[in-house]
C-alpha cells in the first residue's frame, strides 16, 4: 500500500534483464562490484560507467525509479562526498576556518560519490529484475559445494525464502495497523521520547502477535504439505544458462580482468 | 446541498504505485455523494475499490486527483485532515486484531482518551459502547485473548462506537462470524444509525445484508462507480448486479424467477420477509376473484 517504490523491490517487465538466469546475474554483479571498486583512472571509470548503466538501461525500468532508490539514501551519498572533499589533503582551492577544500579532495569526492551511485544503480538492477525466489535459487546454487563441509544450505536457502516471503506481510501488517489505530487517534510523534515510545505500544503489541500467528499458520501449511528437514526436494523451475547469460559472465570476467591487470601494471 | 451531504466525492482517482510497472488505478472517477444520517451499503467484489475509497472518507489517504469534501471541508486541508479521525469512525477489516491492551475497559477507552476527555467521560462512553455492542458492564475487566472471535470483534466496535462519530464506517463487520453473531452485530449498527442520526457506510459483498439494513446502495466494479441510488431501483437491475460479481439478493432472484415464468410482483420485494408479504397479497386477491388467479 506504499505509495512509492522500496530499495529491493521486484518490478515486473519483460525486459532482457528479467529474463537472464538469476546465477548469471549474481555472478555478473558479483564481477562488477570489485570493477566499479578497482577503477581509478578515467579510460576505466568510463568503461565500468558504461558497463554498469547498459545493464541498467537494459532492465526495462525507467531511470526515474533508479532515482527514487538513490534518493533514499542521498545523506549517506552526501556525507562520504564531503569527508572526502574536506579530509583529503593536497592544493587548497578554499579554506573557511580549519576546513580546506582542495583540488585533489574534490576529485576524490567526485569519484567517491560516482562509485556508491554506480554500486547502487547495480544492486537496484538485481533487485528489480529478480524475484527474491529466484535470488535465493541462485545463492543456492553458488553455496551447494558447501554443504560437503556439512553446511545445512538448502534449509539456508529456505530460511531466506521464508523471512524474504515475510517482508511484504510484515509490511502490509504494519500498514494497516498503522491506519487503524490513527483513526483511533494514536499519534507516534507527539511528546517527548518517552511519551512517543508508549505511544508505539498500540503498534507493536498487536503487529507482534498478527506476525506470530501468520508465522503460525504458515508453519502448518507447510507441515501439512510434508515439508522435512534434510528431505530432498525437486524444483519446479529449472534453472537453464542461455546464449546470454555466457556472453554476460563471460564479458564480465574480462572486463573485470582488464581493470586489474592495468591497475597493476 | 453542501448541509445535506456529509461525503462528496469529485472524480475522486486513486493511483497506486503511479511512475512504475507495478501502478495501478484503484478508483477511477468516482462521483458519489453521502447523504447526512443514512445507512449506504458500499458493494462490490473484492479488488473492486471499496476498502480504498473509504480511506479517504478519514483522510487516511489523499485522492491522486480529484476531490474528497468531508463535512463540509476538503480533506486536502491539512487541518481538517488532522482532526477528521474525530468525527469519522472506521472499522476496519477483522478489526480483532487491533486490540492490545490487558483489558476490554482499557481497550475501548483508547479511543476516548486520545480525544482529551476526562476520566467520567470516558468511563460513561466506554459503558455506553459496550451496551451497545450488547456486552455486560462486567465485560470491562476482561482480558481480550480469553474471549471468543465474536466477542472480542464486538469489543474492537465498541472501541470506535465510544468516540461517537458523525459517520461511522464498517469494513465487512460479519466477515469470519457465525452468521447468528453477524446478523446480531448488523442489527446493533442499524440501531446506532437508526436512533442517533449517524450516518453510516457499510462495506459488503453480501448483498443481503445491504437488502436488510441499508437505505441506499453503491456498486463499484474494478474502481468504478457502476451506480448508486435507492435499494429498489439499483437491485431492480439484475444484469448490473451480476456484471459487478455479486449475487443478487433471494428475493429479487425470486422475483426475477416469477417474472421469468410470466407472474409480474406488483413491486419489488427486497428482503424474504418483503417477497412473503407481496405474494401472499397476490395470492389473497387472485383467491377473491373468482374465475381469477394463477390455480384456475
Amino acid at each position: 500500500m506504499l505509495n512509492g517504490i522500496a530499495m529491493g523491490q521486484y518490478l515486473p517487465a519483460g525486459s532482457p534483464v528479467h529474463r537472464m538466469d538469476p546465477r548469471a546475474k549474481l555472478i555478473v554483479a558479483a564481477l562488477a562490484t570489485p570493477a566499479v571498486l578497482v577503477a581509478a583512472d578515467p579510460p576505466s571509470v568510463v568503461a565500468v560507467s558504461a558497463w554498469v548503466l547498459l545493464g541498467a538501461g537494459l532492465s526495462g525500468i525507467r531511470p526515474l525509479i533508479y532515482w527514487r532508490s538513490l534518493k533514499i539514501i542521498w545523506l549517506l551519498l552526501l556525507i562520504s562526498f564531503l569527508v572526502q572533499v574536506l579530509f583529503t589533503p593536497g592544493d587548497t582551492l578554499a579554506a573557511a576556518g580549519f576546513l580546506r577544500v582542495s583540488r585533489q579532495g574534490l576529485v576524490e569526492g567526485g569519484w567517491m560519490l560516482w562509485r556508491l551511485t554506480l554500486l547502487l544503480v547495480l544492486a537496484s538492477a538485481l533487485s528489480f529484475t529478480t524475484t527474491p525466489l529466484q535470488l535465493t535459487a541462485a545463492l543456492e546454487w553458488i553455496l551447494a559445494p558447501l554443504t560437503r563441509l556439512g553446511l545445512p544450505v538448502r534449509e539456508l536457502a529456505m530460511t531466506v525464502n521464508l523471512a524474504l516471503r515475510f517482508v511484504p506481510t510484515l509490511f502490509d501488517e504494519a500498514q494497516l495497523l498503522l491506519m487503524a489505530q490513527r483513526s483511533r487517534g494514536a499519534d507516534f510523534t507527539r511528546g517527548g521520547i518517552r511519551e512517543r515510545v508508549r505511544g508505539l505500544i498500540p503498534f507493536l503489541v498487536p503487529l507482534l502477535a498478527n506476525i506470530f500467528r501468520r508465522a503460525d499458520e504458515l508453519a502448518l501449511a507447510m507441515e501439512i504439505r510434508c515439508y522435512r528437514v534434510g528431505a530432498a526436494r525437486s524444483r519446479m523451475i529449472v534453472l537453464r544458462f542461455s546464449i546470454v547469460d555466457y556472453v554476460a559472465v563471460f564479458t564480465g570476467l574480462a572486463i573485470l580482468a582488464t581493470l586489474l591487470v592495468c591497475r597493476l601494471f | 446541498m453542501l448541509f445535506m451531504f456529509c461525503i462528496e466525492t469529485d472524480k475522486l482517482t486513486h493511483v497506486y504505485f503511479p511512475g512504475t510497472p507495478l501502478e495501478t488505478v484503484a478508483l477511477r472517477d468516482i462521483d458519489l455523494a453521502v447523504n447526512r444520517g443514512e445507512f449506504l451499503a458500499l458493494v462490490g467484489a473484492a479488488g473492486s475499490g471499496k476498502s480504498t475509497l473509504v480511506l479517504h472518507f478519514n483522510g487516511l489517504l489523499l485522492p491522486t486527483s480529484g476531490r474528497v469534501n468531508v463535512l463540509g471541508r476538503d480533506v486536502t486541508d491539512p487541518k481538517h485532515r488532522k482532526e477528521l479521525w474525530r468525527r469519522v469512525g472506521v472499522v476496519f477489516q477483522f478489526p480483532e486484531r487491533q486490540i492490545f491492551n490487558a483489558t476490554v475497559f482499557e481497550d475501548v477507552a483508547f479511543g476516548p482518551r486520545n480525544m482529551g476527555l476526562g476520566e467520567p467521560a470516558v468511563a460513561e462512553r466506554v459503558e455506553e459502547a459496550l451496551e451497545t455492542v450488547g456486552l455486560p458492564r462486567e465485560a470491562g475487566r476482561a482480558d481480550p485473548s480469553t474471549l471468543s472471535g465474536g466477542t472480542r470483534r464486538r469489543v474492537a466496535i465498541a472501541g470506535v462506537l465510544a468516540m461517537r462519530p458523525e459517520i461511522l464506517i464498517l469494513d465487512e463487520p460479519g466477515a469470519g462470524l457465525e452468521p447468528g453473531a453477524k446478523k446480531d452485530i448488523l442489527n446493533k449498527i442499524k440501531q446506532v444509525q437508526a436512533g442517533g442520526g449517524t450516518t453510516v457506510i457499510l462495506i459488503t459483498h453480501d448483498l443481503e445484508d445491504a437488502a436488510t439494513y441499508a437505505d441506499r446502495v453503491a456498486v463499484l466494479r474494478r474502481g468504478k462507480l457502476l451506480r448508486a441510488g435507492n435499494l429498489r431501483e439499483v437491485f431492480s437491475c439484475v444484469g448490473l448486479l451480476e456484471e459487478a460479481g455479486l449475487e443478487p439478493p433471494r428475493a429479487v432472484e425470486l422475483a426475477r424467477r416469477l417474472a421469468r415464468a410470466g407472474v409480474n410482483l406488483p413491486e419489488l420485494p427486497l428482503t424474504l420477509e418483503e417477497a412473503t408479504r407481496v405474494v401472499g397479497r397476490m395470492l389473497a386477491s387472485a383467491r377473491g376473484k373468482p374465475g381469477g388467479g394463477v390455480l384456475c
